[in-house]
This record gives structure tokens, sequence and C-alpha cells, in this order.
């Protein structure tokens, strides 16, 4: 059932109410008139004042299991012009909670309630929350910060986590950041709010590189691009001349290795990042494809056709001899490293349908592990080690996930093709895009390890070949 | 090796071929000046209304096709495809100076990375066909584009049909 947003007093403790959220302006959170009790009546008169809310601020009151979290605007001590966005950092500080609810709110654990749909704070209490109005909201959690301007341009963000059932502070950091990356400090803010309530490891402030995709079924433009792990900051790295396809970052993002038809057959390039420079992954003599990156980022693995026959390969990220990993007559292709480096897991049709294969990291050792029926492929090992997740396709194509013995196999997604999964920094989400039945249009969705909580990204453009980067330092 | 024994060859296969080729549905609509080019081993000396020997043109009109098909995950030459790539490889014996790319690909209900590896498998395959007429490995090139370039547009099992496809294209 659906909460109703109801006003309340901001003195009397009236206990618990469907753990709902006010939605009054800094106005009416003055008041002192007792507010009428939740009754239908007063709902209908509450609705009129919680106008200027925004509709998706609001919340759903009968989940117990995830906490309700209060995330007022971030004050300034000094209202001083920035570059940040908003261009002071009295509105930046309503910017930097907005990336904040919207980084809680998408990952589906959690009920924020953002800037938009609180009142204003004062500097003096980030450091001293008024506990009893946060309790009379039901808010279970707080965050608060704020935001100074530094004589060199550079903003300072301090971020502050309480439980305010217990009127007790559980986290704190802070930050100094460019203007520029004012949103790196909400993403880490997220993050520690993120880690301290669920116990997992952050990854709101990572990147995600992807191919960007424009035009018509049949000349479909295909372009690299990066983007943060919200969608904002999105940058083209090629131009769409030449069709790319499957980046992934290096794991300390310098990087990135991706597949280019830029001289007519596909070959992976190593794309450097800061100085746009890009190389071949190999000199060898056949197209090669499907680059994924060891985890302490020395190597990367390839695949290569040779006379029709695919194999996988390793190679030194600086370059030089090529190991070849298998020599099946089948195709074997893609392969993912297992966190710790000494396993990679991959696919191969050696039994006459793509299926899932680990082997040893020097080659040895390789069985095969997917026996679902239908074929199993892109497998890629979650950063924690516990799962692989993959593409099982019979009939329509679906993201799974499995242990590494291939055992508990089981679905994420129920679409007419999704593929290509990757994993978030944590090992929590799992990305993937999505081909429309017809157009051909492709999107990037999420989907977290329940299949429950799954949410499209916004792009610019549409989108496919996901891959998601570790979290920055 | 010795190219007069391999033209011979090749035109044997391809009598072997006019011998067989009594399913209509199988010939595609015969274009102007087919006739008279497979029958004739040297390059006509001028043909004012047809293409220009030794042109893309003239090896669409030529060949019997420059596409042949494949069944899902397969690569396989069949007896159909086989006939188009002998057509093909009389072409190429008439034009020794002429080299050609074929393209693979694979239709889009398969994964990205596979696809890309069958592609260029099922492009080796018409490649490996050509080479066993004795056609010189070294005039022919692949690329595979995986279900990159689709050339029909449904999502159905048609559309998919025409695009498991291996596609000769002369380098002009």
């Amino acid at each position: 059932m659906r909460s109703t947003l109801v006003a309340r007093p901001v003195k009397a403790f009236a206990g618990p109410l469907l753990g709902a959220f006010l939605a009054v302006s800094p106005a009416l959170a003055q008041t002192v008139t007792p507010a009428p009790q939740p009754s239908a009546s007063a709902s209908a008169s509450a609705s009129g004042q919680a106008a200027d809310s925004s509709p998706e601020e609001d919340v759903v009151g009968t989940i117990n299991n995830d906490a309700a979290i209060a995330i007022p605007p971030f004050p300034t001590n000094e209202s001083v012009p920035t570059a940040a966005d908003g261009g002071n950092t009295e509105a930046l500080g309503r910017n930097l909670a907005r990336v904040i609810y919207g980084d809680l709110k998408n990952n589906g654990l959690f009920r924020p309630v953002g800037p938009d749909a609180l009142p204003g704070i004062t500097f003096g209490e980030v450091t001293a929350p008024q506990f009893p109005n946060w309790r009379a909201r039901s808010a279970e959690m707080l965050v608060q910060g704020f935001v100074k301007g530094g004589a060199d341009g550079r903003l300072t963000v301090g971020c502050y986590l309480y439980d305010v059932g217990l009127g007790s502070e559980l986290a704190r950091q802070g930050y100094v950041v460019k203007p520029e990356e004012w949103r790196r400090a909400a993403h880490k803010c997220a993050d520690m709010v993120y880690s301290r309530l669920s116990g997992e490891s952050p990854f709101f402030d990572s990147k995600i590189a992807y191919i960007a995709e424009t035009g018509p079924k049949d000349h479909r433009r295909k372009q690299l691009a990066i983007m943060d792990s919200d969608g904002a900051n999105h940058r083209f790295i090629t131009n769409g001349q030449a069709t790319a396809l499957t980046p992934r970052y290096s794991p300390d993002y310098s990087k990135i290795a991706y597949l280019s038809f830029l001289n007519g057959t596909p070959r992976i390039y190593v794309y450097d990042i800061g100085t746009g420079q890009q190389r071949l992954v190999t000199e060898g003599k056949g197209p090669t494809f499907a680059p994924r990156w060891s985890p302490d980022g020395k190597f990367i693995l390839y695949s290569m056709a040779i006379a029709g026959n695919t194999d996988i390969y390793r190679v030194p990220v600086t370059g030089g001899e090529s190991v070849k990993l298998t020599d099946s007559p089948g195709i074997d292709v893609g392969g993912s490293y297992s966190p710790d480096g000494t396993k990679i897991v991959f696919e191969s049709d050696r039994s006459g349908s793509q299926q899932i294969y680990v082997m040893n990291a020097d080659g040895t050792n390789q069985k095969r592990i997917s026996f679902f029926g239908g074929r199993s492929a892109t497998p890629e090992w979650s950063p924690r080690g516990d799962q692989i997740a993959f593409t099982h396709i019979a009939g329509n194509l679906r993201i799974a996930v499995m242990n590494p013995q291939g055992g508990e196999m089981r679905y994420l997604t129920d679409s007419w093709q999704d593929e290509a999964p990757t994993w978030s920094p944590n090992g929590r989400i799992v990305q993937f895009f999505r081909t429309a039945k017809d157009t051909g249009k492709t999107s990037i969705w999420q989907v977290d390890l329940t299949g429950k909580n799954e949410r499209k990204l916004n792009t610019p453009v549409d989108a496919s070949d996901p891959a998601w980067g570790p979290v920055l330092p | 090796m010795n190219r007069q024994i391999l033209t011979a060859l090749l035109l044997t296969s391809g009598l072997a071929l006019a011998g067989c080729a009594t399913k209509p549905k199988e010939l595609p609509p015969q274009p102007t000046g087919a006739t008279t080019t497979t029958t004739t081993p040297p390059p006509p000396v001028s043909q004012p209304m047809g293409p220009v020997p030794g042109s893309r043109a003239d090896f669409m009109a030529s060949v019997l096709g420059d596409t042949i098909l494949f069944d899902t995950d397969r690569y396989n030459i069949d007896a159909e495809d086989q006939g188009i790539l002998q057509s093909q490889a009389q072409w190429l014996a008439r034009y020794p100076n002429k080299r050609v790319t074929i393209e693979g690909h694979a239709d889009e209900r398969g994964t990205r990375d596979y696809n890309l590896a069958l592609g260029e498998r099922r492009a080796n395959a018409a490649k490996n066909y050509l080479v066993s007429l004795g056609i010189d490995a070294s005039r022919i090139t692949t690329v595979s584009y995986g279900k990159e370039r689709p050339v029909a547009l449904g999502s159905d099992e048609a559309s998919w049909a025409k695009n498991r496809r291996a596609v000769t294209v002369t380098v002009e």
C-alpha cells in the first residue's frame, strides 16, 4: 500500500506513521499548529500543501525491511560562486543532495527522500542534527552534509550519516574536489551511506564504458562512449565512422580495450584515455575480439580467429608475446578471470553448442561447468568470486548467474533478448544490454542479484555492451 | 601447380553444375550476357551493352549468386552453396588478377562475440571451398561482421535465415 503525505506537528512525536515522510515547505515546517491526524480527509488536505514535492519522491510506506533515509540539501557556510553545477555553493548543496538521493533510490535497498521534498537545514545543524524533527518525519536514517568554497576554487564537502532513532552519528567523511568533479563527492557520500547500511562494498563512484548506438537497424552507428555510474558526464570517445564494440575499462581507468573495425576488419585496440592514442593489442594476423583485463591490469585476454578457428590468447598490456591458452577445433571465445587471477571462465562450442568452461589461468585443466540445456555464453566472474553471470540462450536470451562449479543456476531477467552481463565493482549488481524485437533498439539495464530490482539506465542514445570499471580511488 | 589443369577442372565442375542445376527454383533470373560469358572462357573483348569485364557488375552478372546461406550455428557448405561457389570460382579463374573478400555474417539471435567468431568461420568455410576448386588462397580475404550488418531487418525466422550468410565481394 502506498502511504499518503500527511502534515504532522514538528514538535509532537506521534510514533511511526506508515514510515512516511513529510513533504512540506520549510515555512510549513516551522508551524507549531498541531496537524490533523492521518485520515482520508487529512490526506486530501495535506496533498495540496505538499504540492511542491516532486512526484518521484513519493514513498512506499509498508516496506519495513528497508531504511527510510532523509537527505536534506547540503548547506554552505557562505554562498560563493563556483564552476560546479548551480553556479554558487548554496545551489550546489542542493545538487549534491540530489545526486546522493538518486544513487540510493536507484539501488533498490533504500527509501530515500531527497532535498526537493525536505526543508533546508542550517550550517550549524549539519553536525548537530535536530533529531526530534526527523523522528517526527519518521526518518530512520539521516544524511546531512555541507559544501564550502575554497580560495583556490576547490570545494570541500562534508558527509554525515546519522541514525535518527538512536540519535547518534554512524559515519562521516570529507572530500576536497575540483569544481568539475563535484559529483564524485556526492557519489563518495552515497557510497559511504550504502556501505555502512548494507555491509557491502561501495560502487557509486565508478564509471561505465559502453557502446552508443544510433541509426536504423541496417546502418547502426556504434561509438565508444563513457559515463559515470549514474549516467552523468557522458562522453563519446570515437566518432562512429568505424563500428566500435565490447569496451572494457582497465582496472586503473587509464585505458579502454575495445573492438573496432577501423581498418576494415575487427581488431582489438587499447585506447589510452590520457593521451587519446591507441594501439593494436597484438600484431597477430587474424581478427581479434572479446578483450578482457586481468584483475591486476597487467594482461589482456583476447580471442583471435586463424583460418576460421577461434582461440583465446593472453598478452601483456605492455605488448610482447601472446600465449595461446586454448587449442580446440571449436570456437573458444571470451574469458573472464576469477578475482584472484588463478582461473579463467570462458565460452566454447567444442561440444557442439556454446557452453561455459573453466580453466586454470595458464590454460590447463579445461572443464565444462554449464549443463542447463540450451546454450550458455558470455560468462563473467563476479569481483567477489562467488558467482558467474552469463547469457543463457534457449529461444530467448536471458541473464543468469551460477556458482563457479556450475551449480545454483538462476535467471535474473526474462525478456526477449538480454545479453553480455558485467558486474558492478562490488559484485552486487549485474549490468547488461537489452535488444528490442524487430527495431533492434538497444538499452542498458541493471539488475540486482534477487532479479527483482531491474532498471534501465538513462543514456543519451541507444546503448549496448556496458562494462563497469572499479570504484575510483 | 599447373594453372591450365586447374582451369580445366574448374570448367569441368562448371559443366557438372550446369548439368545438375535442373531445379529451376534454385536458379536466379539469368542476367543478360551471363549465358555467353559462362560458356566462353576468355573475357569478351567488347560488350557494349554489358558490364565492364572483370568488374563487380560483371561478377554479379556472371555468378549464380554472391551469397550462400547457413543454418543456425552451422557453417557447412551444402550442395546449393557448392553450385554458387563453383560459379564464383569460374569467374575468378577467368580473371586471375581479381581478388575477393568474403564477408561472414550471423543472425541477431546470438551473443556478439560468438557471432563474430561464427561469421569468421562461415567466411572461411566459403574461402576453403573456393581454394579446393583451385583458387589461390592469397586472392581471398575474409572478414566477419558478426550480427552487426543484417540485410533482412525482421525479428523472425525468415529474416534470420537471410542474415546467416557469407557474401563474396570483388575487390575493385
